[in-house]
């Protein structure tokens, strides 16, 4: 089916939101695919962290592209494709939600019942300066993490998997999927300083376990 | 607050509204005068970078290819949806 459609607008140019946006409402085949292809993954990633199973979250990725079709002709370019992409199917998996947790984020202070750092990791007595490292980072070299490559991206997965609902959608979205901060607010109907604090606490429980995982590996 | 009284353990909290632009400025400075000063918490950022760039590389890897059932039927109904 692919070969006998030739897009007619070269794929490079499906990069623009405007010449894919008028390529999807042409019904060009090649623009629809290139959706598929970049977007396809991306969906399933931020659907699993919504609904239960990976089962689930297949069938939510395949009816926001159901809605995605219906809807391709109101596309409006008041935000880019992909949030346009990443609204819909949130509204589609927020229908199936079942891991719908929501931790309220309070604002940021050291005495945080989450701290970014072990407490046990600064000085207690102001002898040599209280609130110092006492037990500082190690530095991470670049041949060892090299090395280390695989691992430390299956570890970073597996940190975000164990985050709360709310920290690991903020960070899925800002850091793996790449939207801006207003993006994410966005869609997930957060204020700017809320979605700091997930992103801040994702990030640092993230950091903690790639330094584990580092030392480990350095052993 | 001067600067002596900004310590690590309040840097590794301020880090992300660091990185993201959201510190006031006063603050800012007390940071980068802190930075300037000291080497962990170099490193602590430095860390903070390299986990974010890191984490960006997780769908490089992901091979969540669509059965060709599902995107054969899926093209179909986006080529008949036309009006």
């Amino acid at each position: 089916l692919q070969a006998t459609y030739a897009a007619s607008v070269p794929a490079g140019d499906y990069a623009d939101d405007e010449l894919l946006a008028k390529a999807l409402s042409a019904r060009e085949p090649g623009a629809f695919e290139f959706l598929l292809d970049r977007y396809h993954g991306q969906l399933l990633r931020l659907a699993r962290q919504y609904v239960p199973s990976d089962a689930v979250a297949d069938e939510v990725v395949q009816e926001t592209w159901l809605a995605v079709i219906q809807g391709v002709d109101r596309f409006e370019h008041r935000s880019s494709l992909k949030t346009w992409l990443f609204r819909i199917l949130l509204n589609t998996a927020r229908t199936h939600g079942v891991k719908e947790k929501r931790s309220t984020p309070v604002a940021m202070t050291v005495d945080d019942d989450e701290p970014a750092v072990e407490p046990s990791r600064f000085r207690r007595f102001s002898l040599r300066g209280r609130g110092q490292w006492k037990v500082p980072p190690q530095p991470w070299s670049d041949p060892e993490m090299s090395a280390l490559a695989g691992e430390t991206l299956a570890t970073i997965d597996a940190a975000i998997a164990k985050l709360t609902p709310d920290q690991q959608r903020v960070i899925t979205l800002r850091d793996v999927l790449g939207c801006s901060a207003a993006e994410v607010c966005d869609l997930l109907e957060l204020s700017d300083s809320n979605q700091r604090v997930l992103l801040h606490r994702a990030r640092s429980k993230v950091r903690a376990a790639v330094e584990q995982k580092y030392a480990e590996g350095v052993q | 607050v001067s600067a002596t009284a900004y310590v690590c353990r309040q840097f590794v909290e301020d880090v992300t509204a660091y990185l993201e632009g959201a510190l006031p400025d006063a603050v800012v400075v007390l940071v980068d005068l802190h930075l300037a000063d000291c080497p962990h918490c170099r490193e602590y950022l430095a860390q903070m970078r390299r986990t974010v760039e890191m984490t960006g590389a997780l769908t490089e890897h992901d091979v969540d290819t669509m059965p060709d059932d599902v995107r054969r039927r899926l093209l179909r109904a986006f080529l008949e949806s036309d009006q």
